[in-house]
């Protein structure tokens, strides 16, 4: 009983992660149509931010163990990488499309320019990103294991994420834009919204999201130029499983995704799990060729 | 079926001189290469065989599949299977009795038989594209997330080939196959080696004229039109998935020929070689050759392999970024490929030999010529109607 628990705390866990690295993909994804393989590189240079930061700021913001370097790392990889998805959006997405394969072959061209670059300016190496103090230790849950305070603190963040992306989606002038052009492009353009800024802000957003991911990510493990390419397949299965353009239908996945293969992992090994739940998708397409969720549109 | 004019025949044949050129070139090349380029040489054209596999699929299909590492792979590990059993000389392979396994697997057994790992290297891609490919497009899978399914299942696969080091020798591989013999000739020698170059440009050549004959018959037009236009297709009454999921096995056996004739050239084969990067840039080649033509394919192979091989040589340090760039480049300014444009100029020139119009396709790249196209769109009618006719006929005569 206690490890079924703890499985499925750990479950939510990884679910949380998926759905931190996914929800950016999914938005874009929704909207455009666009499969940026790039965002794992995103993820990445949101890391490598909080790693800067560490090295940085760490001494002059009250020393590593504070932390208030991390709560700062969190924003800023936010604008770095909006900004530079931006950059992207308009130099390069916007000139491909209606060819989502084309761009998902000159995004992965990007994804490997910018690891190279990461690779030129912090070393091949990994790095480690040290936790603040408040993030060691766990609460003791009285049933023989802690529940880890880097976990819990991972499904805070992705609670503030999905809530203000909500709130970003549902309750400005913005997120009412972004919803009309995804439901009918040309309509929304006729009544006056500009369908090219929509894109561009939204694919931004979307990596923007990956920033933050990554920061969250150097709690987990040591970050290198290729961490990215660990989740980003990952994520590619839950835009899948979620449908397209509904933020519950990516919620749904992710945690589906997480618990399962964490159920999966603890009888067989950790690739066969992802096996199995790769085959479990599939099979579900069967049944749903759309995924979990899909945009009514008439 | 008599109106063609000489210029048609001309055309012809000059549509095959770049090719017989090419297999020219490539049957004199061992005068001229030392053994190492040749063997260099035989590798890129085991992946040209790839690539003409990926065109027939996305070139012509309009299907990415990002899965060609893995029937690459599935291919070359099951003859390397055989090859290490054949070096180990009656012993258990190194690996295993490192990794503390002390009788062979049962399912290693039977690679022992070289007939049996050939046909096996071919059947167990062929079967995997085909349950999938059954399933994927059964479901009506499309576009990107056909191409994320079969990334997925790559990745997948290749992570578990290295967490099985006891079967698979994990992530080093299959390696040491020096002492292997083929018909008592050792693996390294010379004449070996320059066996398996003809080999592969036997193969290459056999594979594009089967690709050939494959888009030039109905077959083939079918594809193009799925590629198209899907949904035409199934109101017209044909079922798409069956198409589909014969074209994708048709790619994985290419792609497992080609890594069966991999492994005996480079002598590892290992889960780095069957990966998502690998997979991608398996498509790249096609990009940058020219989809929608076999011929571009090759070259494409040849050409990016080249300058990879030149690239990570001269600047082992930055090339990925002249790679990462390759690829927004071609995809952005040099949409058909080398071939493609090439081909396009050809055209032009074919235009002003006969003054026939030419029959663009929708993504403006001339994957037809209306010539071509004539004999069944105008003068024959299809064996369908003509078996519609007969009934129509017997059932008039039946009456009277």
């Amino acid at each position: 009983m206690n490890t079924l628990i703890l499985q499925a705390f750990n479950g939510l866990s990884l679910g949380s992660i998926l759905l931190l690295v996914s929800v950016g993909l999914a938005l874009a994804f929704g909207l455009m149509g666009v499969i940026n393989m790039a965002h794992g590189e995103f993820i990445m240079i949101g890391a490598y931010v909080a790693y800067l930061f560490q090295q940085t700021f760490a001494t002059m913001l009250g020393g590593v163990e504070l932390g208030i370097w991390f709560v700062l790392a969190i924003p800023a990889a936010f604008i770095i990488a909006a900004l530079l998805g931006a950059l992207m959006e308009v130099s390069l997405i916007r000139h491909l499309y209606g060819r989502p394969l084309d761009t998902l072959l000159a995004t992965w061209g990007v994804g490997l320019f910018l690891q190279q670059a990461a690779r030129s300016i912090f070393g091949a190496s990994n790095v480690n990103v040290s936790s603040p103090a408040w993030l060691s230790g766990g609460v003791d849950t009285g049933l023989g294991f802690l529940l880890p305070y880097k976990r819990l603190f991972l499904i805070a963040l992705v609670t503030i994420v999905v809530i203000a992306i909500y709130l970003y989606l549902y309750r400005t002038i913005n997120g009412r834009r972004l919803r009309a052009v995804m439901q009918n492009r040309q309509m929304a353009s006729c009544l006056g919204v500009r369908s090219r800024w929509v894109d561009a802000s939204t694919f931004a957003l979307g990596t923007g999201l990956a920033g933050v991911a990554g920061v969250a990510l150097t709690q987990i493990g040591s970050i290198g130029p290729a961490v990215g390419t660990f989740y980003i397949v990952d994520a590619f299965m839950v835009v899948v499983l979620g449908g397209v353009g509904r933020l519950p239908g990516t919620i749904l996945a992710a945690l589906l995704i997480g618990i399962t293969n964490t159920f999966l992992e603890m009888g067989t090994s950790a690739t066969v799990g992802k096996v199995l739940v790769l085959l479990m998708i599939i099979a579900f397409l069967q049944w749903k060729p759309s995924g979990l969720a899909t945009l009514q549109t008439r | 079926m008599n109106k063609r004019g000489i210029n048609y025949y001309v055309l012809l044949i000059l549509g095959w001189v770049p090719f017989l050129l090419l297999l020219g070139l490539l049957l004199m090349a061992p005068q001229f290469l030392s053994d190492f380029r040749l063997s260099q040489l035989g590798k890129f054209l085991t992946y040209a065989i790839i690539a003409i596999g990926l065109d027939l699929i996305w070139g012509y299909g309009g299907m990415m599949s990002l899965g060609q590492g893995l029937f690459f792979g599935l291919g070359a590990y099951g003859f390397a299977m055989y090859l290490k059993l054949q070096s180990s000389g009656g012993k258990l392979p190194d690996f295993m009795f490192w990794s503390g396994l002390e009788t062979l697997p049962w399912f290693w057994a039977p690679f022992q038989n070289p007939i049996f790992a050939v046909l096996a290297s071919l059947a167990i891609p062929a079967l995997i594209a085909a349950v999938l490919g059954y399933l994927v497009f059964r479901s009506r899978v499309q576009g990107v997330y056909f191409s994320i399914i079969t990334q997925a299942l790559t990745l997948l696969v290749s992570i578990w080939f290295i967490g099985q080091q006891a079967y698979t020798g994990g992530t080093n591989g299959i390696t040491n196959l020096g002492s292997a013999q083929l018909f008592g000739i050792s693996l390294l020698a010379p004449e070996a080696q320059l066996g398996f170059y003809f080999a592969s440009v036997i193969c290459l050549a056999l594979v594009y004229l089967l690709a050939t004959g494959m888009i030039n018959s109905r077959f083939g037009r079918m594809l193009v039109a799925l590629r198209d236009n899907e949904a035409r297709v199934r109101f017209l009454g044909y079922n798409p998935v069956v198409l589909k999921t014969l074209i994708f096995v048709t790619s994985a056996v290419f792609a497992a020929l080609a890594g069966i004739l991999f492994v005996p050239q480079v002598g590892i084969i290992s889960p780095s070689s069957m990966g998502v990067v690998p997979s991608i840039e398996m498509v790249i080649w096609v990009a940058i050759g020219g989809r929608g033509t076999l011929l571009g394919a090759i070259v494409g192979a040849l050409v990016v392999s080249y300058a990879r091989s030149f690239l990570s040589e001269t600047y082992p340090d930055i090339w990925q970024y002249f790679f990462g760039l390759l690829f927004i480049i071609s995809v952005l300014f040099f949409k058909s490929g080398i071939v493609g444009t090439l081909q396009t100029g050809f055209n032009r020139l074919r235009v002003m030999l006969s003054g026939e119009p030419l029959e663009m396709s929708e993504h403006g790249l001339s994957y037809y010529r209306t010539a071509d196209l004539e004999p069944i769109a105008k003068s024959t009618p299809s064996t369908h109607d003509a078996h519609l006719l007969d009934k129509a006929r017997s059932a008039a005569e039946g009456g009277s």
